[in-house]
């Protein structure tokens, strides 16, 4: 295992047993997280990413089943870890913030006596250094501790939860947060000052974060590196600035191109023709030809594999493996 | 009718409402073709009291020498028929106050959210209890009505609930905009995201219903019927002294375990109404 | 010659009720709004939640009636209408809501959804009409083939093709204005641009008037290219003008606020160090709102007046805008730096 990485996803497949047949949320999908950088995952919905994230956790939802794969954290393959272990290892090891933050608090408690009840299942604290820690998460993410620790959830606006939920994910100095989705059903101040104090947890606490969104734009401002899901399978990932700048999959530019922007030409724009793959019918060959403008004969027919095409690039298009770059 | 097909092959695919189905079935059978079978003969011979089962008769004879199973068959109609017409009035009242008072709201509403909590206020089987010694029942009709008269205010609140968040939902607030007339509001929109539930109560109340009427029979308030199972249990305990005599078990347990028999069967069916109704639970 | 649709100084004030005994307390979510709408214009209606532009929306659609003032339809008051004109009214004006699960019934299949309406106001005669109407509706609005959208629930259709249907449904009764409420919030950006698109058709080729609500500027910049904008705060019109000029030089500082705060598609311009030009980052509650201009306690210009009176909507360069200090605040640019 690579010392720079923090995770190593490897060859993880995830299925879903429907009553209309099954479903790969997930396919053979190996992933590096760089220690200390922040990497976001994109795709539309359904393209497998949270159901990644939850893997990480140990926390897929039924009935979904992980068929193979392993993921690395410091060496060690968490999918093998015993019950005890990996108790430890949710919240302590790895944390989440989870869509629509309202559904993650429990409506009948007090957000102090929450947090409390969170850091006692995992390590001995008196409540009064629990208390502390939390309201200096609290002063963090720029709410009043005093106001917000005797609050129930339904008194807070969403903005103000998310920031609660932020918090909560630090309680127990994890070393890596997952954010899915932070900042959808939220208007575009609040979700910029969310980012400004994510970029801010991020340096000075030095946590490593991994981003799930559909909105490309949203981590243009944030992440470090870029992985781009479709179809359950990882299509690209490299670094935020050549991913814009010079995308080597078809989908990674036509998601580029198709994020409306107050800054470019209003006719510029293109959308993805086509519409999302139906999971239970993938066409043959590469799961995108229908909706790629470069698609051949071979697309038609042969699945592409994800190759390193430049140092740290990965792309998953025959194009590329003939070594021609997209403009 | 594609509907009707759909719906019941989804009850079918569900183990436990298809035995559930074949329960009520069977029962069904009992109560319509089963008088006609099996003629009803309710001379007393006490030569042939207390018989074991046999060929001739199934589950033997009763203190008076008549046969078990035909009065058990014969009984069944009557207990189902009562069930039947109870839980129709319940769902008609109780339907229909539900949703005037959710959709009107305002004065209205407050009037018969009063009434119905008057009603559920009052413990319902004493007054039952009451109701039938003062109103004599002598037929299925008035019967299911004494029956009904305690579990319209459940099912009234419940479907008042009911209106008044789906009244809300964006696809109601849309008929309003779209100027779509009330009547299509009522029955197109409303009725059938209710339909589930109106099912399964209708199942309950008949349940609840029979047990209920088999109850009041057993204290002999309603006799107008001597086969009925509330009837049989009434005389197994006054006059074969009840689980004292063991020569009396079947007569008192027959019916029992029919009564027991059908709430399971009804219980079963309505786990799979949910799912064939909604759908969405189809996939 | 009066225009398609009026709202001549509304106010909607609602009820707050605080428990048993006390109070109720008055909750302003408009204010004094005067709006606007010619046929076939556009119109993209920005704020925040809580600003009122859904509120606004309800009182266009005739789902609220006005605390104070009127809404005119083709120059008659609305809630002054005898019975026809109001039918009249009710379909010429439709709504097509945020979120496409809840907006259509879950128990009817999409050609039920889509025939009701057409049935209800006697638009076909037949069964093969409605067929071939509904049909039609869904390919004007791109679900083609229509006969493998007609017979599906809405939970087994996306978001996106949802969305469509709710669109097909608003056109059905050729409608003269239509209320999009965040139309697109629900659906993947990736393909937000082909919904916006599928209205600015719409609107060019049925003639349909939009008003189109969103927090989201960018999309709002891309349907109404040719039309207007108005900015919302806290139940207010701030700021209003075309598109163009509204964008290019905006002048509220609000707007400047949300237009720094729009998220870009570009790296090096996204990851530029920049704080948003506001002095609080919280909303304030409707509830209570601020004395004299509503936005003053975040406004990096604001100076006594504006605590204690309320501007009113000015004519200012080519926008009119509602700001005492219109003229201090500086010009704005995508890398404002504090």
């Amino acid at each position: 295992m690579n010392e720079n990485n923090l995770i190593e996803i490897r060859d993880l497949s995830i299925e879903f047993k429907l009553r209309s047949g099954t479903i790969r949320a997930v396919d053979h999908v190996s992933l590096d997280i760089p220690r200390g950088q922040v990497t976001a995952l994109v795709g539309e919905s359904g393209s497998g990413k949270s159901t990644l994230a939850s893997a990480i956790l140990n926390i897929v939802s039924a009935p979904g089943t992980i068929k193979n794969g392993s993921i690395f954290i410091n060496g060690q393959d968490m999918l093998r870890y015993n019950a005890n272990r990996l108790r430890q290892h949710r919240w302590a090891d790895v944390s989440m913030v989870f869509q629509a933050a309202q559904n993650a608090l429990n409506p009948v408690m007090r957000i102090g006596d929450q947090m409390i009840e969170t850091v006692l299942a995992h390590q001995k604290m008196s409540k009064e250094e629990i208390n502390k820690k939390a309201s200096q998460l609290l002063d963090y993410v720029r709410l009043e501790p005093d106001r917000i620790l005797k609050a129930y959830p339904h008194e807070l606006s969403g903005g103000m939860k998310q920031r609660v939920m932020i918090a909560f994910s630090l309680l127990l100095d994890p070393q890596l947060v997952i954010l899915d989705e932070p900042t959808t059903a939220l208007d575009v101040i609040t979700q910029d000052y969310i980012f400004d104090i994510l970029l801010k947890v991020h340096k000075e606490m030095n946590i490593t974060m991994l981003l799930l969104s559909h909105d490309i734009s949203v981590v243009a401002r944030v992440a470090d590196r870029i992985g781009v899901m479709y179809a359950g399978k990882i299509v690209e990932v490299g670094e935020t600035f050549e991913m814009f700048e010079n995308a080597k999959h078809p989908y990674t530019a036509g998601l580029i191109q198709a994020a409306p922007s107050i800054l470019d030409d209003v006719n510029d724009n293109r959308s993805i023709k086509g519409s999302s793959p139906n999971l239970l019918n993938l066409p043959p060959g590469c799961a995108f030809h229908p909706r790629c403008e470069f698609a051949t004969d071979l697309c038609k027919q042969d699945e592409p594999r994800a190759i390193s095409v430049d140092s740290g690039r990965i792309s998953a298009c025959h194009l590329n493996e003939k070594g021609e770059m997209l403009a | 009718m594609r509907g009707m097909i759909d719906f019941f092959r989804i009850i079918c695919h569900n183990k436990r409402s298809l035995i559930g189905l074949i329960i009520l079935v069977i029962f069904i059978l009992m109560a319509t073709a089963g008088p006609f079978i099996f003629k009803l003969n309710m001379t007393v011979d006490y030569n042939n009291r207390y018989l074991s089962p046999s060929l001739e008769h199934w589950l033997g004879t009763d203190f008076a020498g008549r046969d078990t199973f035909i009065q058990l068959v014969h009984g069944s109609k009557e207990v189902l028929l009562v069930g039947l017409l109870a839980a129709f009035f319940t769902l008609f009242v109780g339907a229909l106050l539900g949703t005037l008072s959710g959709l009107v709201g305002g004065r209205l509403d407050a009037g018969i959210m009063l009434i119905t909590n008057l009603f559920l206020t009052i413990p319902s089987f004493p007054i039952l209890i009451i109701m039938a010694a003062i109103f004599s029942i002598r037929d299925p009709i008035s019967f299911a009505l004494v029956l009904s008269a305690w579990s319209w205010p459940g099912l009234t609140r419940a479907v008042r609930s009911q209106i008044i968040s789906l009244k809300e939902r964006d696809f109601i607030v849309i008929c309003k905009v779209m100027g779509m007339s009330k009547p299509h509001i009522i029955f197109k929109e409303l009725m059938p995201s209710i339909t589930s539930f109106l099912s399964i109560s209708f199942i309950m109340t008949m349940r609840g219903a029979i047990t209920g009427s088999v109850g009041i029979m057993m204290l002999g308030l309603a006799p107008y019927s001597p086969t009925n199972w509330g009837q049989m249990l009434n005389l197994a305990v006054s006059q074969t002294g009840g689980i004292f005599n063991p020569l009396g078990f079947i007569y008192l347990f027959s019916p029992i375990l029919c009564l027991a028999f059908f709430q399971l069967g009804s219980i079963f069916f309505a786990n799979g109404i949910d799912e064939a109704l909604n759908p969405r639970l189809r996939g | 010659m009066s225009s398609l649709l009026e709202l001549r100084n509304i106010s909607m004030i609602f009820e707050q009720k605080s428990g048993m005994l006390g109070k109720p307390t008055p909750i302003s979510a408009m204010t004094d709004v005067q709006l606007s709408f010619e046929p076939g214009e556009i119109l993209a209606l920005v704020g925040e939640s809580g600003c009122g532009k859904t509120t606004l929306g309800k009182v266009v659609t005739g789902l609220h009636k006005p605390s104070k003032g009127q809404l005119l339809f083709q120059g008659k008051d609305v809630w002054n209408m005898n019975k026809a004109e109001f039918s009249e009214y009710r379909q010429s004006v439709q709504l097509v809501q945020q979120d496409s699960y809840a907006a259509l019934n879950p128990m009817r299949t999409i050609f039920q959804s889509l025939s009701d309406p057409i049935l209800q106001h006697k638009f076909v005669r037949s069964r093969k009409e409605v067929y071939e109407r509904v049909c039609e509706l869904l390919n004007t609005v791109g679900l083609t083939p229509p006969e493998q959208y007609i017979e599906k629930y809405p939970h087994q259709m996306s978001g996106g093709q949802r969305q469509r249907v709710l669109l097909a449904r608003a056109i059905s009764l050729k409608p003269k204005l239509i209320v999009a409420d965040e139309p697109v919030s629900m659906i993947d950006v990736s393909l937000r641009m082909a919904i916006l698109r599928l209205m600015s058709t719409l609107n060019k080729n049925l003639g349909i008037a939009f008003i189109y609500i969103t927090h989201d500027l960018a999309t709002a910049r891309y349907i109404a290219q040719h039309g207007r904008m108005a900015v919302m705060y806290l139940g207010k019109i701030v700021e209003q003008g075309s598109v163009h000029d509204v964008l290019a030089a905006p002048q509220h500082p609000y707007l400047q606020a949300l237009l720094s705060a729009v998220p870009v598609p570009n790296p090096r311009i996204a990851k530029a160090k920049r704080e948003l030009p506001l002095k609080s980052l919280d909303m304030p509650s409707i509830t209570n709102p601020p004395s004299g201009c509503s936005f003053h306690p975040r406004c990096l210009y604001a100076s006594q007046t504006c605590e204690q009176t309320a501007p009113s909507l000015m004519p200012s360069d080519k926008t009119i805008v509602s700001c005492h200090h219109v003229e201090k605040v500086p010009k704005w640019t995508i890398a404002t730096v504090k």
